[in-house]
Protein backbone atom coordinates (compact mmCIF):
# COMPACT_ATOMS: atom_id res chain seq x y z
CA UNK A 1 0.00 0.00 0.00
CA UNK A 2 3.15 2.44 1.02
CA UNK A 3 3.48 2.13 -2.78
CA UNK A 4 0.29 4.09 -3.54
CA UNK A 5 1.07 6.70 -0.74
CA UNK A 6 0.48 10.26 -1.86
CA UNK A 7 3.71 12.48 -2.29
CA UNK A 8 7.36 11.58 -3.12
CA UNK A 9 7.62 8.17 -1.53
CA UNK A 10 4.07 6.63 -3.59
CA UNK A 11 2.97 6.86 -7.04
CA UNK A 12 -0.67 7.89 -5.34
CA UNK A 13 -0.81 11.38 -6.79
CA UNK A 14 1.21 10.30 -9.61
CA UNK A 15 -1.10 7.68 -10.64
CA UNK A 16 -4.32 10.35 -9.33
CA UNK A 17 -3.34 12.82 -11.87
CA UNK A 18 -2.31 10.31 -14.80
CA UNK A 19 -6.58 9.42 -14.02
CA UNK A 20 -7.10 12.93 -14.85
CA UNK A 21 -4.94 12.80 -17.99
CA UNK A 22 -6.85 9.95 -19.50
CA UNK A 23 -10.17 11.41 -18.74
CA UNK A 24 -9.09 14.63 -20.13
CA UNK A 25 -7.63 13.28 -22.84
CA UNK A 26 -10.92 11.04 -23.66
CA UNK A 27 -13.41 13.92 -23.07
CA UNK A 28 -11.15 16.02 -25.86
CA UNK A 29 -11.24 13.11 -28.29
CA UNK A 30 -14.75 12.76 -27.31
CA UNK A 31 -15.42 16.41 -28.45
CA UNK A 32 -13.37 16.41 -31.23
CA UNK A 33 -15.07 12.82 -32.67
CA UNK A 34 -18.39 14.97 -31.84
CA UNK A 35 -17.26 17.96 -34.31
CA UNK A 36 -15.92 15.13 -36.97
CA UNK A 37 -19.36 13.37 -37.20
CA UNK A 38 -21.44 16.91 -37.22
CA UNK A 39 -18.89 17.13 -40.34
CA UNK A 40 -19.62 14.12 -41.76
CA UNK A 41 -23.12 12.71 -40.75
CA UNK A 42 -24.77 15.09 -43.17
CA UNK A 43 -22.34 14.29 -45.85
CA UNK A 44 -23.09 10.67 -45.32
CA UNK A 45 -26.99 11.48 -45.16
CA UNK A 46 -26.68 13.80 -48.38
CA UNK A 47 -28.08 12.42 -51.87
CA UNK A 48 -24.77 13.59 -53.63
CA UNK A 49 -22.76 10.43 -54.51
CA UNK A 50 -19.54 12.22 -54.41
CA UNK A 51 -20.31 13.28 -50.66
CA UNK A 52 -21.35 9.91 -50.00
CA UNK A 53 -18.09 8.44 -51.07
CA UNK A 54 -16.06 10.73 -48.92
CA UNK A 55 -18.12 9.74 -46.01
CA UNK A 56 -18.41 6.59 -46.31
CA UNK A 57 -14.41 6.21 -47.06
CA UNK A 58 -13.03 7.98 -43.61
CA UNK A 59 -15.90 5.71 -41.62
CA UNK A 60 -14.06 2.44 -43.45
CA UNK A 61 -10.79 2.90 -43.11
CA UNK A 62 -10.64 4.36 -39.75
CA UNK A 63 -12.99 1.69 -38.79
CA UNK A 64 -11.15 -1.14 -40.44
CA UNK A 65 -7.75 0.28 -40.02
CA UNK A 66 -5.80 -0.57 -36.27
CA UNK A 67 -6.49 2.53 -33.57
CA UNK A 68 -2.55 2.08 -32.80
CA UNK A 69 -1.60 2.54 -36.98
CA UNK A 70 -3.62 5.67 -36.28
CA UNK A 71 -2.30 6.89 -34.00
CA UNK A 72 1.78 6.13 -35.07
CA UNK A 73 0.59 8.18 -38.05
CA UNK A 74 0.05 11.25 -36.28
CA UNK A 75 2.60 10.57 -34.16
CA UNK A 76 5.38 10.46 -36.64
CA UNK A 77 3.56 12.31 -39.19
CA UNK A 78 1.97 14.90 -37.21
CA UNK A 79 4.59 17.89 -37.11
CA UNK A 80 5.02 16.79 -40.63
CA UNK A 81 2.01 17.57 -42.08
CA UNK A 82 1.64 20.70 -39.58
CA UNK A 83 4.84 22.26 -41.01
CA UNK A 84 4.24 21.34 -44.36
CA UNK A 85 0.46 23.60 -44.00
CA UNK A 86 2.75 26.34 -42.08
CA UNK A 87 5.25 26.44 -44.83
CA UNK A 88 2.45 27.25 -47.54
CA UNK A 89 1.74 30.32 -45.23
CA UNK A 90 5.65 31.27 -45.10
CA UNK A 91 6.46 29.86 -41.70
CA UNK A 92 9.74 27.52 -42.21
CA UNK A 93 10.88 27.02 -38.66
CA UNK A 94 10.29 23.94 -36.63
CA UNK A 95 7.26 23.22 -35.32
CA UNK A 96 6.80 20.14 -32.48
CA UNK A 97 2.83 19.57 -31.21
CA UNK A 98 3.02 18.43 -27.79
CA UNK A 99 1.55 14.81 -27.20
CA UNK A 100 -1.66 15.57 -25.91
CA UNK A 101 -3.06 17.44 -28.97
CA UNK A 102 -1.24 14.81 -31.34
CA UNK A 103 -2.98 12.07 -29.49
CA UNK A 104 -6.53 13.63 -28.45
CA UNK A 105 -6.95 14.31 -32.24
CA UNK A 106 -5.85 10.97 -33.43
CA UNK A 107 -8.17 9.24 -30.84
CA UNK A 108 -10.85 11.88 -31.98
CA UNK A 109 -11.19 10.82 -35.32
CA UNK A 110 -11.17 7.37 -34.63
CA UNK A 111 -14.08 8.27 -32.33
CA UNK A 112 -16.06 10.56 -34.66
CA UNK A 113 -15.75 7.31 -36.86
CA UNK A 114 -18.15 5.22 -34.71
CA UNK A 115 -20.13 8.55 -33.61
CA UNK A 116 -20.93 9.10 -37.48
CA UNK A 117 -22.19 5.87 -37.92
CA UNK A 118 -24.15 6.36 -34.36
CA UNK A 119 -25.93 9.70 -35.40
CA UNK A 120 -26.63 8.55 -39.22
CA UNK A 121 -28.80 5.55 -37.19
CA UNK A 122 -30.17 7.66 -35.21
CA UNK A 123 -31.79 10.39 -37.61
CA UNK A 124 -32.33 7.39 -40.01
CA UNK A 125 -34.83 5.63 -37.74
CA UNK A 126 -36.75 8.78 -36.76
CA UNK A 127 -40.11 8.85 -37.86
CA UNK A 128 -40.50 10.40 -41.50
CA UNK A 129 -43.42 12.05 -40.68
CA UNK A 130 -41.85 14.40 -38.04
CA UNK A 131 -39.67 15.83 -40.94
CA UNK A 132 -42.83 16.38 -43.04
CA UNK A 133 -44.81 17.72 -40.10
CA UNK A 134 -42.26 20.31 -39.55
CA UNK A 135 -41.82 21.25 -43.20
CA UNK A 136 -45.87 21.40 -43.23
CA UNK A 137 -45.58 23.75 -40.25
CA UNK A 138 -43.24 25.73 -42.32
CA UNK A 139 -40.29 25.42 -40.00
CA UNK A 140 -36.85 27.10 -40.81
CA UNK A 141 -34.05 24.32 -41.26
CA UNK A 142 -31.96 25.40 -37.92
CA UNK A 143 -35.33 25.46 -35.85
CA UNK A 144 -36.54 22.21 -37.68
CA UNK A 145 -33.32 20.62 -36.64
CA UNK A 146 -32.58 21.64 -33.23
CA UNK A 147 -35.97 21.25 -31.43
CA UNK A 148 -37.69 18.62 -33.45
CA UNK A 149 -34.46 16.19 -34.99
CA UNK A 150 -31.58 16.67 -32.39
CA UNK A 151 -34.31 16.01 -29.05
CA UNK A 152 -35.18 12.81 -30.49
CA UNK A 153 -31.96 11.97 -32.60
CA UNK A 154 -30.16 12.12 -28.79
CA UNK A 155 -32.69 9.88 -27.12
CA UNK A 156 -31.82 7.35 -30.07
CA UNK A 157 -28.05 7.76 -29.61
CA UNK A 158 -27.56 8.10 -25.88
CA UNK A 159 -26.80 4.07 -25.99
CA UNK A 160 -24.69 3.76 -28.70
CA UNK A 161 -22.74 7.02 -28.01
CA UNK A 162 -22.13 4.92 -24.44
CA UNK A 163 -20.39 2.61 -26.14
CA UNK A 164 -18.73 5.01 -28.58
CA UNK A 165 -17.16 6.58 -25.11
CA UNK A 166 -15.80 3.22 -23.83
CA UNK A 167 -14.08 2.52 -26.61
CA UNK A 168 -13.12 6.13 -26.59
CA UNK A 169 -11.64 5.61 -22.91
CA UNK A 170 -9.83 2.81 -23.47
CA UNK A 171 -8.33 3.87 -26.67
CA UNK A 172 -6.80 6.42 -24.56
CA UNK A 173 -4.29 3.40 -22.98
CA UNK A 174 -2.78 3.45 -27.21
CA UNK A 175 -1.99 7.09 -26.50
CA UNK A 176 0.83 5.72 -24.16
CA UNK A 177 3.13 4.58 -26.71
CA UNK A 178 3.27 8.17 -27.76
CA UNK A 179 4.75 9.25 -24.43
CA UNK A 180 2.03 11.12 -22.68
CA UNK A 181 1.87 10.24 -19.07
CA UNK A 182 -1.65 9.14 -18.63
CA UNK A 183 -2.94 6.36 -16.87
CA UNK A 184 -0.87 3.49 -19.08
CA UNK A 185 2.09 5.17 -18.99
CA UNK A 186 2.12 5.88 -15.40
CA UNK A 187 1.81 2.79 -14.52
CA UNK A 188 4.90 1.43 -17.02
CA UNK A 189 6.82 4.17 -15.51
CA UNK A 190 5.89 3.10 -11.94
CA UNK A 191 6.50 -0.59 -12.82
CA UNK A 192 9.82 -0.04 -14.23
CA UNK A 193 11.60 2.14 -11.01
CA UNK A 194 9.79 -0.31 -8.75
CA UNK A 195 9.99 -3.72 -10.35
CA UNK A 196 6.24 -4.60 -9.73
CA UNK A 197 4.57 -4.97 -12.75
CA UNK A 198 2.00 -6.78 -11.51
CA UNK A 199 0.68 -4.28 -9.10
CA UNK A 200 0.97 -1.53 -10.83
CA UNK A 201 -0.75 -2.85 -14.16
CA UNK A 202 -3.46 -4.77 -12.05
CA UNK A 203 -3.99 -1.00 -10.58
CA UNK A 204 -4.23 0.57 -13.79
CA UNK A 205 -6.85 -1.79 -15.01
CA UNK A 206 -8.80 -1.50 -11.82
CA UNK A 207 -8.90 2.56 -12.68
CA UNK A 208 -10.06 1.94 -16.07
CA UNK A 209 -12.57 -0.09 -14.47
CA UNK A 210 -13.49 2.70 -12.35
CA UNK A 211 -13.46 5.17 -15.05
CA UNK A 212 -15.96 2.51 -17.13
CA UNK A 213 -18.29 2.36 -13.94
CA UNK A 214 -18.81 5.56 -13.19
CA UNK A 215 -19.21 6.89 -16.35
CA UNK A 216 -21.70 4.19 -16.97
CA UNK A 217 -23.82 5.46 -14.19
CA UNK A 218 -23.64 9.04 -15.34
CA UNK A 219 -25.01 8.19 -18.96
CA UNK A 220 -27.90 5.85 -17.11
CA UNK A 221 -28.97 8.95 -15.59
CA UNK A 222 -28.89 10.69 -19.11
CA UNK A 223 -30.88 8.09 -20.58
CA UNK A 224 -33.86 8.35 -18.32
CA UNK A 225 -33.55 11.94 -18.49
CA UNK A 226 -34.06 11.74 -22.51
CA UNK A 227 -36.50 8.77 -22.01
CA UNK A 228 -39.11 10.46 -20.86
CA UNK A 229 -41.80 10.29 -22.38
CA UNK A 230 -41.32 7.31 -23.91
CA UNK B 1 4.70 10.29 -52.05
CA UNK B 2 7.74 7.65 -52.07
CA UNK B 3 6.66 5.13 -53.92
CA UNK B 4 9.90 2.94 -54.16
CA UNK B 5 9.33 2.97 -50.27
CA UNK B 6 5.70 1.79 -50.88
CA UNK B 7 6.92 -0.69 -53.27
CA UNK B 8 9.82 -2.08 -50.95
CA UNK B 9 8.08 -2.41 -48.09
CA UNK B 10 5.01 -4.14 -49.65
CA UNK B 11 6.87 -7.72 -49.02
CA UNK B 12 8.07 -6.91 -45.72
CA UNK B 13 4.48 -5.94 -44.45
CA UNK B 14 2.65 -8.90 -46.39
CA UNK B 15 5.58 -11.28 -44.36
CA UNK B 16 4.59 -10.09 -41.04
CA UNK B 17 0.41 -10.36 -42.14
CA UNK B 18 0.74 -14.20 -41.49
CA UNK B 19 2.08 -12.92 -38.15
CA UNK B 20 -1.37 -11.30 -37.58
CA UNK B 21 -2.98 -13.73 -39.72
CA UNK B 22 -1.79 -16.85 -37.01
CA UNK B 23 -2.53 -14.37 -34.14
CA UNK B 24 -5.85 -13.38 -34.90
CA UNK B 25 -6.69 -17.44 -36.31
CA UNK B 26 -5.23 -18.82 -33.00
CA UNK B 27 -6.95 -16.45 -30.51
CA UNK B 28 -10.34 -16.29 -31.99
CA UNK B 29 -10.44 -20.29 -32.07
CA UNK B 30 -9.34 -20.00 -28.19
CA UNK B 31 -11.38 -17.09 -27.23
CA UNK B 32 -14.73 -18.87 -29.67
CA UNK B 33 -14.28 -21.81 -27.04
CA UNK B 34 -13.68 -19.76 -23.88
CA UNK B 35 -16.96 -17.78 -25.10
CA UNK B 36 -19.19 -20.84 -25.70
CA UNK B 37 -18.14 -22.34 -22.33
CA UNK B 38 -18.58 -18.67 -20.55
CA UNK B 39 -22.02 -18.21 -22.42
CA UNK B 40 -23.38 -21.75 -21.11
CA UNK B 41 -21.96 -20.67 -17.33
CA UNK B 42 -23.90 -17.47 -17.80
CA UNK B 43 -26.77 -19.27 -18.09
CA UNK B 44 -26.79 -21.18 -14.98
CA UNK B 45 -28.78 -20.78 -12.31
CA UNK B 46 -26.07 -20.96 -9.50
CA UNK B 47 -25.83 -17.84 -8.79
CA UNK B 48 -22.18 -17.84 -8.10
CA UNK B 49 -21.43 -19.51 -12.00
CA UNK B 50 -23.56 -17.23 -13.19
CA UNK B 51 -21.45 -14.04 -11.13
CA UNK B 52 -18.55 -15.77 -12.23
CA UNK B 53 -18.89 -15.84 -15.53
CA UNK B 54 -20.51 -12.09 -15.34
CA UNK B 55 -17.32 -10.71 -13.43
CA UNK B 56 -15.21 -12.55 -16.23
CA UNK B 57 -16.55 -10.49 -18.97
CA UNK B 58 -17.12 -7.67 -17.17
CA UNK B 59 -13.28 -7.51 -16.49
CA UNK B 60 -12.07 -7.96 -20.08
CA UNK B 61 -14.75 -5.65 -21.41
CA UNK B 62 -14.37 -2.61 -19.03
CA UNK B 63 -10.52 -2.76 -19.53
CA UNK B 64 -8.39 -1.78 -22.14
CA UNK B 65 -6.29 -4.55 -23.96
CA UNK B 66 -3.20 -3.04 -23.64
CA UNK B 67 -3.33 -3.52 -20.06
CA UNK B 68 -4.33 -7.07 -20.13
CA UNK B 69 -1.20 -8.25 -22.22
CA UNK B 70 0.93 -6.19 -19.53
CA UNK B 71 -0.48 -7.78 -17.18
CA UNK B 72 0.20 -11.10 -18.49
CA UNK B 73 3.36 -10.42 -20.14
CA UNK B 74 5.23 -8.10 -17.36
CA UNK B 75 3.23 -8.95 -14.46
CA UNK B 76 2.62 -12.48 -14.48
CA UNK B 77 6.68 -13.17 -14.34
CA UNK B 78 6.38 -11.64 -11.21
CA UNK B 79 4.94 -14.63 -9.76
CA UNK B 80 8.45 -16.68 -7.99
CA UNK B 81 5.62 -19.61 -8.17
CA UNK B 82 4.63 -19.24 -11.83
CA UNK B 83 8.56 -18.89 -13.15
CA UNK B 84 9.51 -21.89 -11.13
CA UNK B 85 6.18 -23.81 -12.93
CA UNK B 86 6.49 -26.05 -16.59
CA UNK B 87 4.27 -22.85 -17.50
CA UNK B 88 7.11 -20.70 -17.56
CA UNK B 89 8.03 -21.94 -21.40
CA UNK B 90 4.58 -20.95 -22.73
CA UNK B 91 4.60 -17.80 -20.52
CA UNK B 92 8.60 -16.24 -21.05
CA UNK B 93 7.00 -15.61 -24.50
CA UNK B 94 5.72 -12.62 -25.87
CA UNK B 95 3.80 -14.56 -29.06
CA UNK B 96 2.21 -16.59 -26.31
CA UNK B 97 1.66 -13.91 -23.77
CA UNK B 98 -0.32 -12.03 -26.47
CA UNK B 99 -2.13 -14.84 -27.59
CA UNK B 100 -3.53 -15.95 -24.14
CA UNK B 101 -4.40 -12.20 -23.69
CA UNK B 102 -5.97 -12.16 -27.21
CA UNK B 103 -7.88 -15.25 -26.47
CA UNK B 104 -8.93 -14.19 -22.86
CA UNK B 105 -10.23 -10.74 -24.57
CA UNK B 106 -12.24 -12.25 -27.33
CA UNK B 107 -13.63 -14.97 -25.17
CA UNK B 108 -15.12 -12.30 -23.13
CA UNK B 109 -16.86 -10.65 -25.76
CA UNK B 110 -18.21 -14.10 -27.76
CA UNK B 111 -19.47 -15.33 -24.48
CA UNK B 112 -21.54 -12.07 -24.34
CA UNK B 113 -22.61 -12.29 -28.32
CA UNK B 114 -23.71 -16.29 -27.68
CA UNK B 115 -25.47 -15.38 -24.50
CA UNK B 116 -27.67 -13.14 -26.01
CA UNK B 117 -28.25 -14.94 -29.00
CA UNK B 118 -29.14 -18.03 -26.74
CA UNK B 119 -31.51 -15.97 -24.67
CA UNK B 120 -33.38 -14.72 -27.32
CA UNK B 121 -34.08 -17.81 -29.19
CA UNK B 122 -38.41 -17.84 -29.16
CA UNK B 123 -39.47 -20.11 -26.10
CA UNK B 124 -41.89 -21.71 -28.66
CA UNK B 125 -38.72 -23.66 -30.93
CA UNK B 126 -37.90 -25.16 -27.50
CA UNK B 127 -41.49 -26.05 -26.52
CA UNK B 128 -41.59 -27.80 -30.08
CA UNK B 129 -38.50 -29.50 -29.57
CA UNK B 130 -40.06 -30.69 -25.94
CA UNK B 131 -43.32 -31.74 -27.63
CA UNK B 132 -42.05 -33.73 -29.99
CA UNK B 133 -40.59 -35.71 -27.47
CA UNK B 134 -36.66 -34.85 -28.13
CA UNK B 135 -34.32 -35.29 -24.81
CA UNK B 136 -32.73 -31.67 -23.40
CA UNK B 137 -29.32 -32.49 -24.83
CA UNK B 138 -30.61 -32.78 -28.67
CA UNK B 139 -32.93 -29.59 -27.92
CA UNK B 140 -29.83 -27.96 -27.14
CA UNK B 141 -27.24 -29.39 -29.81
CA UNK B 142 -29.94 -29.59 -32.76
CA UNK B 143 -32.21 -26.50 -32.10
CA UNK B 144 -30.71 -24.08 -29.96
CA UNK B 145 -27.31 -23.53 -30.98
CA UNK B 146 -27.84 -23.77 -34.63
CA UNK B 147 -30.64 -20.63 -34.43
CA UNK B 148 -27.53 -19.59 -31.81
CA UNK B 149 -25.12 -19.67 -34.19
CA UNK B 150 -27.16 -17.91 -37.18
CA UNK B 151 -28.36 -14.97 -34.93
CA UNK B 152 -25.07 -14.33 -33.60
CA UNK B 153 -22.73 -14.02 -36.87
CA UNK B 154 -23.44 -10.31 -37.39
CA UNK B 155 -22.13 -9.62 -34.37
CA UNK B 156 -19.45 -12.23 -34.41
CA UNK B 157 -18.10 -10.56 -37.70
CA UNK B 158 -17.73 -7.26 -36.02
CA UNK B 159 -15.72 -9.26 -33.04
CA UNK B 160 -13.28 -10.56 -35.78
CA UNK B 161 -12.70 -7.20 -36.98
CA UNK B 162 -12.02 -5.91 -33.53
CA UNK B 163 -9.75 -8.47 -32.99
CA UNK B 164 -7.81 -8.62 -36.16
CA UNK B 165 -7.34 -4.84 -34.98
CA UNK B 166 -6.81 -5.98 -31.87
CA UNK B 167 -3.81 -7.75 -32.58
CA UNK B 168 -1.95 -4.59 -33.71
CA UNK B 169 -1.30 -4.41 -30.00
CA UNK B 170 1.19 -7.65 -30.08
CA UNK B 171 3.62 -4.85 -31.61
CA UNK B 172 3.72 -3.67 -27.78
CA UNK B 173 5.31 -6.98 -26.62
CA UNK B 174 8.28 -6.89 -28.75
CA UNK B 175 6.51 -8.99 -32.00
CA UNK B 176 6.83 -8.32 -35.30
CA UNK B 177 3.08 -8.05 -36.54
CA UNK B 178 1.49 -5.84 -39.63
CA UNK B 179 1.70 -2.82 -37.06
CA UNK B 180 5.27 -4.06 -35.61
CA UNK B 181 6.74 -3.39 -39.01
CA UNK B 182 4.67 -1.02 -39.88
CA UNK B 183 6.49 1.31 -37.07
CA UNK B 184 9.71 -0.31 -37.44
CA UNK B 185 9.75 0.93 -41.23
CA UNK B 186 8.28 4.20 -40.42
CA UNK B 187 10.98 5.40 -37.32
CA UNK B 188 13.77 4.32 -39.76
CA UNK B 189 12.30 6.21 -42.43
CA UNK B 190 10.29 8.92 -41.12
CA UNK B 191 8.13 8.14 -44.02
CA UNK B 192 4.45 7.80 -41.82
CA UNK B 193 2.06 8.45 -44.73
CA UNK B 194 3.32 6.36 -47.62
CA UNK B 195 3.34 3.36 -44.76
CA UNK B 196 0.27 3.96 -43.50
CA UNK B 197 -1.12 3.29 -47.08
CA UNK B 198 0.72 0.44 -47.68
CA UNK B 199 -0.24 -1.17 -44.15
CA UNK B 200 -3.54 0.40 -43.89
CA UNK B 201 -4.50 -1.34 -47.06
CA UNK B 202 -3.45 -4.44 -46.04
CA UNK B 203 -6.07 -4.07 -42.63
CA UNK B 204 -8.45 -2.89 -44.99
CA UNK B 205 -8.27 -5.51 -47.66
CA UNK B 206 -8.10 -8.08 -44.45
CA UNK B 207 -11.65 -6.48 -42.94
CA UNK B 208 -12.61 -6.32 -46.15
CA UNK B 209 -12.55 -10.64 -46.65
CA UNK B 210 -14.01 -10.92 -43.42
CA UNK B 211 -16.49 -8.41 -43.74
CA UNK B 212 -18.00 -10.83 -46.98
CA UNK B 213 -17.19 -14.01 -45.60
CA UNK B 214 -19.51 -13.19 -42.76
CA UNK B 215 -22.37 -12.08 -45.40
CA UNK B 216 -22.04 -15.23 -47.75
CA UNK B 217 -22.31 -17.23 -44.02
CA UNK B 218 -25.05 -15.43 -42.98
CA UNK B 219 -27.04 -16.17 -46.53
CA UNK B 220 -26.07 -19.93 -46.24
CA UNK B 221 -27.44 -20.10 -42.78
CA UNK B 222 -30.75 -17.71 -42.93
CA UNK B 223 -33.78 -19.86 -42.62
Amino acid sequence: MSLLSFGNSGWGDELFFATLMTLAVSLTAMIIGFIFALIFTPLKLSKNKFLNIIANSYTTVIRGVPELLVIYLFFFGGSGAVMFVASIFGYNEYIEINAFITGSFAIGIISGAYSTEVFRGAIQSIDKGQFEASQVLGLKKPIHFLKVILPQMLRLAIPNLSNVWQITLKDTSLISVTGLVEIMRQSYIAAGSTRDPLFFYSFAALLYLLLTFLSMKLINKLEIKYNRGF
Amino acid sequence: MDFDLMLNSFPKLLNATLVTLKLLSLSLIIGLFLGFCFAILRLSKNIFINRFAYGYSYLFRGTPLLVQIFIIYFGLGQIEFLRSSALWVILKEPYWCAIIAFSLNTGAYTSEIIRSALQTIKLGFIEAGKSLGLSNKIIFFKIQIPIAIRQSLPAYGNEIILMLKGTSLASTVTLMDLTGVAKYIISTTFKPVEVFVVAGSIYLFLTFLIHNLIKFLEKKYSY
